[in-house]
């Protein structure tokens, strides 16, 4: 850690990995719920654990990024950040309206939640991933400006890279794009219309330059490869994410009543979203193959080239799969949806946010470059689990998928949705034992930062032999 | 990559791809702006159906169901239910009926206790969600 200011790093950190085991809890409730129906009904009803669960979700993803920018801004700016103060503040800021809203789903019946927070003075709740309060959505875009303004002026002021930037265009569309959450017209095909400009062009536009940015920060100190091939490479990538990712929104634009040219923009534009990640795999890979250097801290490269590969499978080879219209005719809305969003969901944003704190923690609570050896063998142990299990979870959840289009859209006698369901449940249960398996790869995470914290670091430094 | 292709390159076109999509873009949602009104079934949308939103919104309700293909996959899709259900009678009896504390063993919908009138509003917004032109999805009555 060269600048004192990157330590507040440490609290955005340490919030998000607690409230993904929140999350991963919840999911867990979630998997039990579609095989035990009556599980915790009506004290927690399906719904409530799934905004819990989707919502704790975005919110340490969030606090992710923003850790990520505290800590490697100051870094790439070669300055101290402009104000720790405002980012502790915000910090706290960020929490306490974070668990407020969490426990206000859980405590309060969600109409009365509503009715307490003045939906009826301008209503946003109730629409997926967008269901907190208004009051809690003025709260994000505050705490989102005041970010901005911090690593904005620093930025400004200090060294200026292409890490920075790009992650400075990336965080200020994703809080320009969060204000379409506040629109919410009584026309059912508009309010779907613009609730994608948040969604999509969240995950497959402004995201991935942020995910793009940190990915290229980690492999700049993993690998010492010269900066000016890795921000080539960055631009070449986000060029072909906002290429392909703007007009590929169409691809949810098939079948909610809007015209039917966006069967032909969304497949066309959509089909072409997966290269990005591919040369995010590629980059990765090579970078690592010409590294300079054998960094100490394997785990932080470990979770760099997963996030890259799961990136691809998720988001890529999984959001292929369905893209186009006429296969999307069949899935859409369907289990083969929910395949895709997991290992989307983990492969790239969840990993790259583990990937920046599994790199960036250790120095921050005092290592020099990396944790000791009992520790990394730990943290990769729960790499493996982890991302085995999502995978798995993924298999299933596309068996269930094809099962359910078969018998429900596509056989010649197409059976009710919850007869269908009945007949799946095997993938359903199998889901869920493998949910459990991820659930310990996330204790062994967590405990990866207690083990061996008192070891000797893994020695530092050897020059490597560049193999390409 | 090779030598010849630039970093500065590389930031012309990602700045002025990225612009031009962008433009593109907004120029298809004009479009798309112009053409709704015969697609949307806006001329249906009346305080009633507006107030059937609201519930469908307060309630949570796309927690669990899919409508349009979009929502939670725990429960049916209800873009549809107006027509698989048999209208709004069939809408409300369903939805009056749900037991308090479930059904053992299965996946049960809540009961919200609404009011006739509430009751009234949210399958108005049902049927005109049904109206929407979606170029034939779902592919069957099933959702
Ligand atoms: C990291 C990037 C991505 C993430 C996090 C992500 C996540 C998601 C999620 C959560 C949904 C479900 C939305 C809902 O609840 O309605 C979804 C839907 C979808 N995604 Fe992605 N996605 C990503 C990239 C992609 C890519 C690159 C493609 C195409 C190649 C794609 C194709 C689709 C399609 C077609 C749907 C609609 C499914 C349906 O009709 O039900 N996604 N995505
Ligand atoms: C490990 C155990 C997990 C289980 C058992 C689980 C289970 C579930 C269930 C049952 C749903 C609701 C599906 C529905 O609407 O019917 C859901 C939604 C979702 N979960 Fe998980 N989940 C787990 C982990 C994760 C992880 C690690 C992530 C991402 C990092 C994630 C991201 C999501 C997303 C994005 C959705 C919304 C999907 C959509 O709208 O298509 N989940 N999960
Ligand atoms: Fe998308």
């Amino acid at each position: 850690m060269q600048y004192q200011s990157q330590a507040v790093a440490k609290l955005y950190f340490t919030a998000a990995i607690g409230l993904f085991a929140g999350q991963i809890l919840f999911g867990l409730i979630l998997g039990l719920q579609y095989v035990v129906g009556d599980f915790l009904f009506p004290a927690i009803p399906f719904n409530v654990a799934r905004m819990v669960h989707t919502n704790l979700l975005i919110v340490w993803i969030l606090f992710g990024f923003m850790g990520a920018a505290y800590y490697l801004v100051p870094e790439e700016a070669e300055r101290e950040l402009h104000s720790p103060g405002l980012a502790v503040l915000m910090f706290w800021v960020f929490l306490v309206a974070g668990a407020l809203t969490i426990l206000g789903y859980l405590l309060v019946p969600y109409s009365g939640l509503a009715q307490m927070t003045g939906n009826d003075l301008l209503p946003t709740m109730g629409r997926e991933f967008l269901e907190q309060p208004t009051i809690t959505k003025i709260g994000i875009v505050i705490v989102a400006l005041a970010f901005l303004y911090n690593i904005g002026m620093t930025i400004l002021s200090g060294r200026k890279t292409v890490v920075n930037l790009v992650l400075l265009i990336g965080l200020t569309g994703l809080a320009v794009l969060f204000l379409f959450a506040f629109y919410n017209p009584d026309n059912l095909v508009k309010d779907k219309f613009y609730w994608w400009w948040v969604v999509h062009l969240w995950v497959e536009g402004v995201w991935e330059l942020i995910l793009g940015s940190i990915l290229a920060f980690v492999l700049i100190k993993t690998t010492g490869v010269d900066r000016e091939v890795i921000e080539k490479w960055l631009y070449v990538i986000i060029a072909m994410t906002l290429i392909t990712g703007i007009i590929g929104t169409g691809h949810h634009y098939y079948w909610i009543g809007t015209p039917e040219y966006w069967q032909w923009w969304g497949s066309v534009f959509s089909a072409l979203e997966p290269i990005p990640f591919f040369m995010m795999t590629v980059f990765a890979f090579n970078m690592v193959n010409r590294r300079r250097r054998n960094h100490p801290n394997k785990a932080a490269v470990l979770w760099a080239l997963g996030t890259a590969v799961m990136a691809f499978l998720g988001a890529g080879v999984w959001g292929f799969l369905h893209t186009l219209a006429p296969v999307n005719y069949y899935t859409h809305g369907s289990q083969i949806t929910a395949a895709h969003g997991h290992m989307a969901f983990y492969g790239a944003y969840a990993m790259i946010v583990l990937t920046i704190i599994s790199y960036a923690m250790p120095m921050m609570r005092g290592r020099k470059a990396a944790n000791s050896n009992r520790s990394q063998v730990l943290e990769m142990w729960s790499f493996w689990l982890m991302t085995v299990s999502m995978v798995f979870i993924t298999l299933f959840l596309t068996g269930a998928g094809i099962l359910q289009v078969y018998l429900q859209r596509y056989s010649d006698n197409p059976l009710p949705f919850m007869v269908v369901q009945e007949k799946i449940a095997l993938f359903y249960w199998l889901r869920e034992v493998t949910g459990l398996v991820f659930l310990i790869g996330l204790v062994l995470y967590i405990a990866s930062f207690f083990v061996g914290s008192k070891d000797p670091e893994v020695a530092v430094e050897q020059a490597a032999s560049p193999t390409a | 990559m090779s030598e010849a292709f630039t970093k500065a390159m590389a930031r012309n076109i990602f700045y002025g791809g990225s612009l031009f999509f962008l433009l593109l873009f907004l120029a298809l949602t004009f479009d798309t702006e112009g053409a709704l009104p015969d697609r949307d079934n806006r001329q249906a949308i009346t305080e009633k159906v507006a107030m059937g939103k609201r519930l469908w919104e307060v309630n949570n309700c796309i927690g669990c169901h899919t409508l349009l293909g979009e929502g939670a996959y725990f429960a049916p899709e209800l873009g549809n239910a107006y027509k698989r259900l048999g209208g709004k009678a069939g809408i409300i009896g369903f939805i009056k009926s749900r037991p308090k504390d479930g059904i053992p063993g299965r996946r049960s919908m809540p009961q919200f206790n609404f009011t006739d009138e509430e009751l009234d509003a949210i399958a108005e917004f049902l049927k005109y969600t049904s109206e929407i032109n979606t170029a034939n999805w779902p592919p069957n009555i099933q959702g």
